[in-house]
């Protein structure tokens, strides 16, 4: 991704920040501004907890440009506890040590760090959950 | 130094890589013998750097804290290997936290001190009223040169500090004080990647110097004495040289072993001072003395004295502690460090 998006997404991809529907209460992630639940627009930033659940999970031996140093790695559909469900590359764990329901956490990594000249793409992935909370 | 209104700490966190190197497997590769200077060193992974040390550090003082990251008002790194050599750490962890826009935010440099260099710092924003919080955080990934002695202690970690008036604190500073001189010990020229260090300035002008004269000065000044403290924290580049400084200072083991990580982790540097502290705070009670001394090469170094209040026990499990963090360990070989350390030559 080019700086202007790197720079754009910056609140979801360092923050977790999503929305939440003023009408129906739906928690949203990513933001897109209209609720896909009542469909109504104008929604509030809301600061998720960074805490989730496995999903759903592979592993990737073939990466797209930009990712080849860090294959193998895991990529999950992590399902948020305030209930979305989000893509996202998992870290500090094995590929065979990950499973279904395994309770996970927020942390913010880089994502790609392609050029040593080039800005640095930071943003979130997740790990087996060790906070005390 | 004392500040006219008491300050102290509201919330503190730790952060370590998971991976280790044994100092066995840098002996075994370079074909040395000898005692080495730390068991093993935390090592950062691929996807991690001194932002996103720094970051989980100051996640988990905030959730010590529990207060509004917009009640922030500056947000201070201390490291030697700041992502960029020009762009600020700060505002990524400021934009991260949601303490942005209203706040300060810079970089400090001053090799293993810049993290309590800006401790005190914050300890006079605060105190003037200026801010009423200041996050402060040590963090780096130290890199020592292949077959260098550094490489054995060399270490990534790092932690922050929040700092607001003495009455929602945790922990109060009771008085400080800062004390540098011009000093060749080790230094790192730009676009170099590794730094240098002149052998003969290590030991007693560099390290024991400084950290003897500002804890001793400290003490003088406050009329303290080693039995009066609960908790000992220097900084801390290897095992040995913290404990012989303790032991010149009257210190016994007891009051050193909590906060002494390096045998473990190695040396976190702009973390290693602050990491000691955070790993004293996770067990500390109420109502005890802590002397921390930090040392950064160039050089200098910062004494605080700290007590302890109620407030501590309540926080102390509020976020993963330090002790967790080194428990959580995965070694790795030379081949594999040599990979995520990005000493491979791929082109
Ligand atoms: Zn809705």
């Amino acid at each position: 991704m080019g700086i202007p998006g790197t720079w754009r997404l910056r609140n979801q991809r360092l923050a977790l920040i999503g929305e939440v529907c003023h009408t129906c209460g739906k928690k949203i992630f990513p933001p897109r501004d209209v609720c896909p639940d009542c469909a109504r627009e104008a929604q509030h930033a809301f600061r998720f907890s960074g805490r989730g659940e496995i999903y759903s999970f592979t592993t990737v031996f073939n990466p797209p440009a930009g990712f080849e140093e860090y294959a193998p790695y895991t990529v999950a559909l992590v399902k948020l506890e305030e209930g979305p469900i989000v893509t996202a590359q998992l870290t500090d764990v094995e590929p065979d040590q990950v499973a279904i329901g395994q309770p996970v956490e927020m942390v913010t990594r880089k994502l790609q760090d392609e050029s040593r000249a080039g800005v640095i793409s930071y943003g979130y992935k997740f790990r087996p959950r060790m906070s005390a909370t | 130094m004392k500040p006219l209104r008491s300050v102290g700490i509201v919330g503190y966190g730790a952060y370590i890589p998971r991976y280790r190197l044994p100092a066995g497997e840098i002996a075994r590769v370079w074909g040395e013998k000898g005692e080495p200077p730390v068991r093993e060193k935390a090592v950062p992974g691929l996807d991690e750097d001194t932002l996103t040390i720094a970051l989980e550090a100051t996640r988990n003082a905030l959730a010590r804290a529990g207060i509004d990251p917009q009640e922030i008002g500056a947000v201070w790194v201390g490291s030697e290997s700041h992502p960029y050599a020009v762009k600020p750490t700060g505002t990524i962890i400021a934009e991260a936290i949601g303490a942005t826009p209203y706040t300060l935010a810079a970089d400090l440099q001053f090799a293993c001190k810049a993290g309590t260099e800006a401790i005190q710092a914050g300890i006079g924003l605060v105190a003037s009223g200026m801010v009423k919080y200041a996050l402060a955080v040590g963090a780096d990934t130290a890199q020592g040169r292949p077959g260098d002695a550094l490489e054995y202690t060399a270490a990534a970690g790092g932690a922050a500090y929040l700092l607001g008036s003495a009455e929602e604190s945790l922990a109060v500073f009771e008085e400080s004080l800062s004390y540098v001189t011009d000093t060749p010990d080790f230094w790192r020229r730009p676009y170099m990647h590794y730094p240098s260090h002149a052998q003969r300035f290590t030991g007693e002008p560099g390290y024991f110097h400084h950290v003897l004269s500002a804890a001793q000065a400290l003490m003088e000044r406050t009329g303290h004495k080693a039995e009066h403290f609960r908790h000992l924290v220097l900084h801390q580049p290897n095992a040995k040289f913290p404990e012989r400084a303790a032991r010149r200072l009257g210190f016994r083991p007891e009051q050193w072993k909590t906060g002494l990580l390096a045998l473990e982790i190695g040396n976190t540097y702009a973390g290693a001072a602050l990491l000691g502290l955070a790993a004293v705070l996770d067990e500390a009670q109420p109502d005890e003395r802590i002397l921390v001394v930090s040392f950064g090469s160039g050089a200098g170094s910062d004494a605080f004295i700290l007590r302890t209040t109620e407030q501590l026990p309540a926080r102390q499990r509020l976020a993963t502690t330090t002790r967790a963090y080194i428990a959580r360990r995965v070694v790795i070989d030379y081949a594999l460090y040599a990979r995520y350390r990005r000493k491979l030559l791929t082109e």
